[in-house]
């Protein structure tokens, strides 16, 4: 194919660079990194006040969030669902199988093969698990790995259900940058999906999940 | 020049109309008082949010990384383009490169039509704009479907953005519920004018587009050089979508777009988000690097565009500019913009990073270029809210010198600089100066009425358009030191 087509602009553009830049190419200007990497020890003494602080700043971005024991879990899974009045949700190959074993009435279709994107769209729901979790921001984050499945997933259905074990939730994005893989593909999320654009009003639910939910399971 | 230049033939984009010059277009916008009233709440609107949650106490040390961040990235381009280049080729990924508009458009068509698609989804790209992408899609008779709700609304209007990150911001919404009347497919005749049910109406318009799409143009707000992942800020999830359904992902970023490190996301990530819309975090992130096995787009091309960044970065002072990652914090705070609105400045970059960005990309030799560095007050505001600590008053002033020097040249002096050299000889000689300001002062008080000056004569009266002078005293300063005893 067309790997070619803008090759011959490459080193046009190169050699452009490097004449505007002149004297001053090659320059590496000290970065100062004096901004905080770790929460403040006030609001961070014991990991209760990170998993507080992630459960409030979750609950700022307008995204329902339950603190559930391990064995609560699929009680709580399939308590959310029903809440929604899901009938059919979609769910990662390989999310753990007891995360369902409460569940009655709601189909669970495995994405192997991969389903299409009607039934994806069909979906009235998502459950997945998490790469990482950000309590300043309030943010969870998918990275494809094991119980998140592919990224299609969670962009379709109107309604994600993720679930959060405690040890993965961290402090600041810097912490959160340090343990994510970029060679993997990543969708960081905070809230649902949102827009201003009607009269600069507050609306959810434009494209992606209108509802997000999150589970902490704390061990 | 490149033999890109010129050879333009099916990928041309239609010939944009010559664009008036700043005060010119700012007219009409000043005139329309829906538009007023509708970009004044905006801006407001926009502030209060900024203003909602408290700056975290590190906020400082975070923009002066974050400028260290891109001048890093703009000292050291080259060897940053060709590290992505690398790291995007090994992941499977294909990378263009682009001289020019022409030369990006002929390689997004090639790449569209190479995969026989008649139709393509677009998530927010300021290049596809600026390159003029969707005309040209349309000649080729490809259409272009565009995701995000302000940029559909946009889209239907006809019209262009008026906002980097709101683009519909000039609009209310029972202009929306008009055009979404006239343009959306399915929209009931009693769809109302509030905002959750229009945004209902996009939803069911957008998805089926969605769910057919096998081609995807999106923008991306970084680049990191070292890892070759591109990275997107969005709120609505068209992006995500766009990037995780269609079969083959286009994505058009400025060479300016490179980060140096992986690690640099952990201050740009928090930067980004709260000067964009006062947020600790977007509501979706999505980062890729190349193509992944099993999820997303089987075929990833990046086209990385000059088209004029390079001249921007030739100037010392200029290129500053290029720091910016598009946040639009500055818009929100100038009180010029918050009056004319982002048409004015013409096409893709409004507000004041628009009127340092698009002269230096475009050079300054047309006269709607050369008018953007005076469409400002200098009030300083912007250089206050930038994360990347662009000082925007600075490079304005600097380019309002590039404007004078290049009319220097031209062979038919302008009034202002006839005038000028005027003054200059007059100035030059203590006598010739005296005998001026007594012959000045004589006419002055024979214009004045009632100590004021209401209009002056010839050229000089477009001064007083808008504004009244003060009659000059009888006496002058230095007819009164002589006197004194």
């Amino acid at each position: 194919m067309s790997g070619e087509s803008g090759a011959g602009s490459r080193e046009e553009i190169l050699r452009r660079v490097r004449e505007a830049l002149g004297g001053a190419r090659g320059a590496r200007p000290p970065v100062p990194r004096g901004y905080a990497r770790r929460l403040p020890e006030a609001e961070a003494e014991t990991r209760a006040d990170v998993l507080a602080l992630f459960t409030e700043r979750v609950a700022d971005r307008r995204a329902a969030v339950r603190h559930v024991s391990a064995d609560e879990l699929a009680t709580a899974v399939a308590a959310a669902l029903w809440g929604r009045e899901a009938a059919q949700i979609a769910v990662p190959a390989d999310l753990p199988y007891g995360w369902l074993a409460d569940l009655d009435g709601v189909r669970a279709l495995a994405d192997a093969p991969a389903l299409d994107t009607e039934t994806l769209a069909a979906c009235d729901g998502v459950v997945t698990g998490c790469a990482a979790a950000v309590a300043l921001t309030g943010t969870v984050v998918l990275d494809g790995g094991r119980a998140q499945g592919r990224r299609a997933l969670t962009a379709v259905p109107g309604y994600h259900l993720c679930v959060v074990h405690a040890d993965q939730i961290v402090g600041t994005v810097p912490e959160a940058l340090g343990r994510l893989d970029p060679s993997r593909p990543l969708t960081w999320i905070s809230g649902p999906s949102t827009t201003h654009d009607i009269g600069m009003a507050r609306v959810e639910g434009v494209h992606g999940p209108r509802h997000l939910e999150v589970l902490v399971v704390e061990d | 020049m490149t033999a890109s230049s010129g050879t333009a033939g099916e990928a041309r984009a239609p010939v944009p109309l010559p664009t008036p010059k700043f005060a010119t277009a700012a007219r009409a916008a000043l005139a329309d008082t829906r538009l007023r009233r509708n970009l004044r709440g905006a801006t407001a609107s926009l502030r209060e949010r900024a203003g909602a949650s408290p700056e975290p106490g590190d906020w400082e040390e975070l923009r002066e990384a974050g400028r260290a961040i891109r001048d890093d990235a703009l000292l050291n381009l080259d060897a940053h383009l060709e590290e992505l280049e690398r790291a995007v080729t090994e992941a499977g990924g294909t990378v263009h490169w682009a001289a020019d508009a022409a030369e990006a458009r002929r390689i997004v068509l090639a790449l569209v039509q190479a995969t026989g698609a008649r139709e393509v989804v677009k998530a927010r790209s300021l290049v596809a704009r600026e390159i003029g992408l969707n005309g040209a899609l349309a000649a080729a008779g490809i259409t272009a479907r565009e995701t995000a709700l302000a940029d559909l609304v946009v889209q239907l209007g006809g019209d262009e953005p008026s906002h980097l990150l709101s683009p519909a911001a000039h609009r209310d919404g029972a202009q929306i519920r008009e055009l979404f009347l006239r343009g959306l497919l399915g929209a009931p005749p009693d769809l109302p004018d509030e905002p959750a049910a229009l945004v209902g109406a996009a939803r069911a318009h957008l998805r089926e587009g969605f769910l057919a799409a096998r081609v995807a143009i999106t923008g991306a707000n970084f680049l990191v050089a070292e890892t070759g992942t591109a990275v997107l800020l969005e709120s609505e999830g068209n992006a995500r979508m766009c990037l995780t359904l269609p079969d083959t992902l286009i994505t058009l970023a400025g060479i300016e777009k490179v980060v140096p490190a992986w690690a640099d996301l952990e201050v740009l990530l928090q930067l980004l988000p709260r000067s964009a819309a006062g947020e600790a975090m977007t509501p979706y992130v999505s980062s890729w690097t190349g193509v992944t096995p099993g999820d997303g787009p089987r075929a990833f091309h990046l086209v990385l565009l000059d088209n004029g960044r390079t001249r921007a970065l030739a100037d010392e002072v200029g290129r500053a500019a290029l720091r910016c990652v598009r946040c639009s914090a500055c818009l929100n705070v100038c009180p010029v913009y918050e009056r004319t609105g982002g048409h004015a400045y013409g096409p893709v970059y409004p507000g004041p990073i628009g009127a340092i960005l698009t002269p230096q990309m475009r050079g300054v030799e047309s006269a709607a270029d050369a008018s953007l560095p005076y469409a400002s007050t200098l009030c300083g505001a912007c250089a206050d809210v930038c994360p990347v600590k662009i000082d925007i008053p600075e490079v304005l002033v600097h380019l309002r010198g590039r404007v004078v020097e290049s009319r220097r040249r031209r062979p038919v002096p302008t009034p202002e600089l006839l005038m000028m050299r005027g003054l200059a000889w007059t100035m030059g000689d203590a006598r010739r100066y005296e005998a001026a300001l007594r012959r000045g002062t004589r006419w002055a008080r024979l214009l004045s009425r009632g100590g004021r000056i209401r209009r002056l004569p010839g050229l000089l009266g477009k001064w007083t358009e808008a504004r009244d002078l003060p009659a000059p005293p009888a006496e002058s300063f230095r007819a009164w030191w002589r006197r004194r005893p």
